[in-house]
């Protein structure tokens, strides 16, 4: 049993309904790795992000988290995803509560830990993603770009192994895109393990170790970025890239 | 600006609707009749018919039998007293509450053990009164406050009664208890508190207390009545000029010795109680 | 200059509505009948305070009043229960959630005044030794209380469900338990976006308490009655009528305020 995977998915299929969304997915990420998901809508990221911090439970297959089988039975949920740090496309932030308190719940309620301890490590992130004015804010105040920062800060607030990001500047009007974009790659440098879910090819071809290509529940083909974009192997890959190039997004 | 006048025109036409003529009775006949009181020139509700309205459910010995014949003391006395003003008589209910109401009523005259009171008359006109009425108060047998010889040792007692009754008033004017009392929506409620011993005594009109006392409260007992000389008496619209022909039939069956009659023949035992006092 | 015509005819229309109105009123054949048995001062003044054989009308309201301000408070409690309970997943917690529809359905079923009945005349008529030696108001407070939370659970339970299911998941993806998520994100959301329907049954609440003089205490309304029945006159019921109204207008007005302020916050937080 090796502990050298982060994130490894075997064979995973996942249903809604009559609707067969993954079809056996298989995918290994390394420590430290940043893999990116690209594909059409509907192709099943969104699903797969979900099922491995278990917001969605997995019809069939394992998925495992530095060698732990979490979708075994008798797994403590609310642990597991203490150690996974998820942002999505709407960012969902709590709207009743502070840029500040959004941030601290997690760790004061899940983690325990005290709440000037929090709050002092929650200014700190605040701080480094040039958020800290805001830390008193309710997010109805924010723009979208410094909605959806606070919500990867939310998350890293929890301090967790992996983070997963879900299409998370889809939302965005094109002037905030960037600010987002430029916190991920900060991370990366940094050194987290993250699963990104993404439509910004440049951006992916920038920062990803490995891109996977997903079409129709399964990876249709995976490989280091310039592989992918320049001379993708499969059909369907270069079909799908030559819609993006021809839409001019690449 | 249309809009504006469309608004003041149906406003306006609204207004005319308030302007109609109201129902009240209309007296007939000039100069003719010399007897006012004739069944002909009878200014009634209904032509030619003698409206009677009180509450349901209408509660014994004061009324007894179907609702549209309604016989018991007060029954036969409406029907006696539309007998003599020869006209046929017709019941219709009228909750208490309304009796009073402004404006034209659906009805001659209510009859419901209503006492005439001063305060009242300014509001409706009362005929003369047609029995005199004491309060009584029930209380359970082998209770405390059933040792009570006279008002003044009735203080520290809870009392109950019906709302829209006299009871209440004497209860709070002449008994003064300490406890306020409680008031209820029907007798039968007062009774059911009473059965419960949520009250200690129920205070209402004393033909109603002893009827209590022998038909529906078991191991009951009649403290006693209290005379407060009060008269029933049936209530009409202000100004009706009914009033006097109405009052001239009581004051027949008064001197030919029917009313007596009819006290006697419904209430008589219920009358047999010892004074309070 | 059009924004001034626009206030010259609605102030135009205003009071032309408002004159007719009135002239209507006042020029129909019974108004001044109307007036005496309604509006009557010497009959206001009286009922409002009260005389040696009726009690205050003023005094009776403080009773409505006490009635209210405890019921609510347990039944904004025991209805959060009961709404929760509702919503606890899993087949183990099967006749808890039965229950709680039992009660809701029950309890919205019959009407307050047999409900009223049945307690205040019932359970002293078992002769339990607790429960059969309560105070009327007591009894009063308990049927108002398990009448309306049952309403009022399931307005808790429209608010819940609103909180859109994104919420639950950020807050679940924290690693918050189903209770945490539900107790700091999803609740606090759901209350604020129910507060008008909550006012509403709150309002309901406050004219219910007449029904309790069928157990015999001496509220407002029954005040107002007994009053009238004496005198023959209705001044009374109009001092009740306005008692409840002063009470209900700043409530509303502070409600209102309090929904403008949660409408600001409600428009981030998510895309959606």
């Amino acid at each position: 049993m090796s502990t050298a995977e982060a994130i490894r998915l075997e064979d995973v299929y996942k249903s809604f309904g009559e609707t067969q969304v993954l079809r056996g997915v298989s995918l290994r990420v390394a420590p430290h790795e940043v893999v990116c998901l690209i594909g059409a809508s509907g192709s099943g990221k969104s699903t797969l992000l979900k099922c491995v911090n278990l917001l969605e439970p997995v019809d069939a297959g394992r998925i495992l988290i530095s060698g732990q089988d979490i979708t075994s039975d008798g797994v403590d949920v609310n642990r597991v995803r203490r150690r996974i740090g998820i942002v999505f496309q709407a960012f969902n932030l709590f709207p009743h509560m502070t840029v500040m308190r959004n941030i601290t719940l997690g760790p004061e309620k899940a983690l325990g830990t005290a709440r000037a301890a929090a709050e002092a490590h929650a200014l700190e992130l605040l701080e480094r993603f040039g958020l800290s004015d805001k830390a008193n804010e309710y997010p109805d105040r924010l723009s979208g770009g410094q909605q959806q920062r606070v919500a990867i800060v939310r998350a890293l607030a929890m301090q967790p192994e992996i983070m997963l990001f879900d299409e998370v500047t889809s939302a965005l009007d094109p002037e905030l895109v960037a600010e987002v974009l430029d916190v991920i790659r900060e991370l990366a440098k940094g050194g987290m393990t993250m699963l990104i879910a993404t439509h910004e090819m440049g951006f992916a071809r920038d920062i990803a170790d490995l891109v996977c290509f997903l079409d129709e529940g399964v990876i249709a083909e995976s490989g280091a970025p310039e592989a992918i974009f320049t001379e993708p192997s499969h059909p369907r890959t270069r079909q799908f890239l030559q819609r993006i190039v021809d839409a001019g997004r690449l | 600006m249309r809009k504006l006048l469309v608004l003041t025109a149906s406003l306006v036409l609204l207004a005319g609707c308030a302007e109609e003529p109201s129902n009240q009775p209309s007296s007939s006949g000039g100069g003719g009749d010399k007897d006012p009181c004739a069944a002909k020139s009878l200014s009634t509700v209904a032509k030619g018919t003698l409206t009677v309205g009180t509450d349901r459910p209408a509660f014994e010995p004061w009324f007894k039998g179907s609702p549209k014949a309604y016989s018991g003391y007060e029954g036969e006395v409406a029907t006696e007293v539309a007998k003599r003003l020869k006209l046929p008589i017709k019941w219709v209910v009228e909750p208490f509450n309304k009796a009073y109401a402004p404006g034209p009523k659906d009805w001659d005259f209510d009859i419901n053990q209503i006492t005439i009171t001063e305060e009242r008359e300014r509001a409706v006109d009362f005929s003369d009164g047609y029995f005199e009425n004491n309060q009584g108060v029930l209380v359970l047998e082998g209770t405390p406050v059933a040792e009570a010889k006279s008002i003044s040792d009735l203080e520290d007692y809870q009392f109950g009664a019906q709302v829209g009754t006299t009871s209440l008033a004497f209860i709070n004017s002449t008994i003064q208890p300490t406890a306020e009392a409680k008031v209820f929506d029907t007798t039968n409620d007062a009774v059911s508190a009473l059965k419960n011993s949520q009250i200690d005594a129920l205070v209402t009109d004393v033909v109603t207390t002893v009827y209590l006392r022998d038909f529906v409260v078991k191991k009951s007992l009649v403290l006693g009545q209290y005379p407060k000389t009060e008269q029933f008496g049936m209530v009409f619209e202000e100004d009706n000029p009914l009033v006097e022909c109405v009052n001239g039939a009581l004051q027949k069956m008064k001197s030919d010795g029917t009313l007596e009659k009819l006290e006697q023949k419904f209430l008589q035992q219920y009358l047999e109680v010892p004074t309070l006092e | 200059m059009i924004g001034g015509r626009g206030i010259l005819i609605s102030s135009a229309s205003t009071i032309i509505f408002f004159a007719v109105i009135a002239l209507a009123v006042a020029l129909a054949p019974g108004s001044s009948l109307v007036a005496e048995r309604f509006f009557d001062p010497y009959h206001l003044n009286r009922s409002l305070f009260g005389t040696v054989t009726t009690p205050s009308v003023v005094g009776a309201f403080v009773l409505n009043i006490k009635m209210f301000l405890i019921a609510e408070v347990f039944i904004l409690i025991l209805a959060l229960v009961v709404a929760i309970v509702r919503g606890i997943p899993g087949p183990v917690f099967f006749p808890f959630r039965a229950v709680a529809v039992g009660y809701t359905d029950l309890f919205r079923g019959v009407p307050l005044i047999l409900v009223l009945y049945i307690i205040g005349f019932g359970l002293p008529g078992l002769g339990l030794k607790f429960f059969s030696s309560q105070s009327e108001v007591t009894y009063g407070v308990v049927a108002l209380v398990l009448v309306y939370s049952a309403y009022v659970a399931e307005v808790y339970r429209a608010g819940i469900d609103s909180v859109h299911e994104s919420q639950t998941a950020a807050a679940r993806s924290l690693g918050l338990s189903r209770w945490q998520a539900m107790r700091f994100v999803v609740l606090p959301q759901a209350v604020r976006r129910v507060i008008p329907p909550l006012l509403n049954d709150f309002i309901g609440l406050q004219k219910d308490t007449a029904l309790i003089s069928v157990l015999g205490p001496i509220e407002a309304a029954r005040a107002a009655n007994i009053y009238a029945a004496e005198q023959f006159n209705y001044g009374s019921f109009v001092i009740a009528a306005f008692l409840f109204i002063i009470v209900t207008i700043p409530l509303a007005r502070f409600t209102d305020r309090l929904i403008e302020r949660d409408q600001r916050r409600r428009r981030a937080g998510a895309a959606l």
